[in-house]
């Protein structure tokens, strides 16, 4: 399916999406926390979108904002396109769980939690996956300084 | 009549016990947390980041010329494709287009590497489940490759080959030459692998029906490479989305539906048919040109987001970089195979015996520094 006919049938299901194809080669869509859970939902169940290979997911930090980056493919039409959300929230950054949609996620989503402090709501075993349990700050941040172990130029 | 009561006199009991993080059979440093009752499997959970370097965090840091040299480290046994994705992902970036020897080039040794990839994991699959012979044959055949890699570029395993532009070095004179005397050479040598380890009744009881994975899971889970191709999932990246001179070649993508340990282990030995199949297709068509085209000294790469997927030994490698038009990245995503092939030991594992666990973890192919990226 080509972008276009991607987005037109995604904006019928939640109107206020933002859609974008520049600086990119995927088609890009940037939903608001609240509603990402009820689009990824449809985006792996819908027959006509069927994503059902979560293939990347990767923690951004954008400078002020955090994020989550979620590349989907379907595995019967070959489609692909990147879900986009974001919080400006640096204290407390939550976003809904996508583990129950795609197994894959579980594991992600705690890389994602271990190094940029980004909580998922409902995920079953959220606790860091590579540092220890008393590290403290989170390293792949724009912000993270550990002057003993980097090497700043 | 009345019912006859057992008196089981034997109490179940769970405990947990410690396999790694030096164990022989978790090849690197991975440390598994079981719980078991008996020998039954009832949870396995992996315990990552024993050499976890932070290869990510290195990439914001360094040019786009260092980074190249940072994915060898990832998944050792693949490091030429590793090399390549990066290398495809920043001239993808900057339109570059590469010369077709270059990209021919490219695909010969990412095969010899996929290979040799592939040899070194039968050597040691046959030695976790019993079989020490394998290991020998194994690494006689994967010396032959090394020894082409070493006469290239100098290098037998991290051997950053591949730059931005093309390749550091033009081909060595002899490596047509040798490259089709190894081909030969493990055509001859393939039907003893079958003869030795496929064919051999207490290796297909060791791994027959063990650990299966679904085709459904294996799309949930992400898996990648042979563990997915096993369960029936037609996920070769060298198939739907071709690079370098991929889409110049025929090949089979091998593909079993069991989904089983024996099923991955056949996909793999398949694989290196087809793939010597490649080789061969490109071996005597290698074009005339330049070995390289010239780059900036500082690669700036345009303010956009860049994605690249390459198929390794082990599945899906994706290189993703958010640039903001400076000369270093403002992101780099490593999606390794080896992770989302791990997330999935616990679900296929549960239930077997330890002696199977180690079986399923051969099979997977996991390397750690590629988890630990």
């Amino acid at each position: 399916m080509t972008n276009e006919a991607l987005q037109n049938i995604i904006t019928t299901w939640i109107p206020e999406l933002e859609f974008s194809e520049a600086e990119s080669q995927f088609l890009n869509i940037t939903v608001k926390p609240e509603q990402l859970h009820e689009l990824m939902l449809q985006l792996k169940n819908n027959n006509e979108t069927k994503f059902d290979y979560l293939f990347c997911l990767s923690g951004v930090d954008w400078g002020t904002d955090l994020g989550v980056v979620y590349h989907l493919e379907s595995t019967d039409y070959r489609h692909t396109i990147v879900v986009k959300v974001k919080t400006a929230d640096r204290e407390n950054p939550t976003f809904d769980s996508v583990c129950d949609i795609w197994k894959t996620a579980e594991f992600h989503e705690r890389e994602v939690f271990d190094f940029f402090g980004i909580k998922f709501n409902n995920h079953p075993n959220l606790k860091r996956l590579f540092l220890t349990e008393d590290w403290s700050g989170f390293p792949l941040r724009k912000d993270y300084v550990d002057e003993i172990n980097m090497i700043v130029k | 009549m009345e019912p006859i009561v057992v008196n089981n006199n034997f109490k179940s009991e769970e405990y947990f016990i410690n396999m790694g993080p030096q164990h022989p059979a978790t090849h690197g440093v991975l440390r598994l947390l079981l719980t078991i009752d008996g020998e039954i499997i009832k949870k396995v959970e992996p315990d990552l980041g024993y050499i976890h370097r932070s290869i990510e965090k290195m990439c914001e840091r360094d040019s786009y010329q260092q980074i190249v040299h940072l994915t060898d480290r990832m998944d050792y046994l693949s490091s030429n494709i590793n090399n390549e994705a990066v290398c495809l992902a920043i001239e993808n970036a900057l339109q570059l287009e590469v010369p077709e020897r270059v990209k021919v080039i490219r695909t010969i040794i990412g095969e010899l590497t996929r290979i040799a990839s592939h040899t070194l994991w039968w050597g040691v699959m046959g030695m976790d489940v019993g079989a020490f012979t394998t290991f020998f044959y194994g690494f006689r055949d994967r010396e032959m490759i090394n020894d082409i890699f070493e006469e290239t570029c100098g290098a037998r395993l991290t051997m950053n080959y591949n730059m931005p532009g093309g390749l550091m070095f033009d081909i060595h004179p002899n490596f047509i030459k040798r490259t089709k005397e190894f081909v030969a050479h493990f055509k001859t040598k393939l039907p003893e692998y079958d003869a030795l380890l496929t064919n051999n009744i207490i290796f297909q009881h060791r791994t027959k029906g063990v650990g299966i994975l679904t085709k459904e899971d294996a799309i949930s889970f992400g898996a990648s490479g042979p563990v997915g191709r096993a369960s029936g999932y037609s996920c070769d990246v060298r198939v739907h989305h071709p690079y370098s001179a991929l889409d110049k070649v025929k090949f089979k993508e091998a593909m079993r539906t069991t989904g089983d340990t024996f099923a991955r282990y056949e996909v793999r030995i398949e694989e290196m048919w087809e793939s010597l199949s490649i080789i061969e297709q490109l071996i005597d068509n290698i074009p005339e040109g330049d070995y390289k085209v010239a780059t900036n000294a500082v690669i700036k790469l345009p303010k956009g987001e860049f994605y690249q997927r390459v198929e390794t030994a082990r599945g899906e490698l994706g290189v993703y970089i958010i640039s903001t038009g400076t000369k270093n990245a403002h992101r780099v995503k490593f999606r390794s195979p080896g992770f989302s092939n791990l997330s999935l030991l616990n679900h296929i594992s549960v239930g077997s015996k330890i002696g199977d666990l180690v079986a399923i973890m051969a099979t997977l192919d996991l390397v750690i520094p590629d988890i630990d990226r």
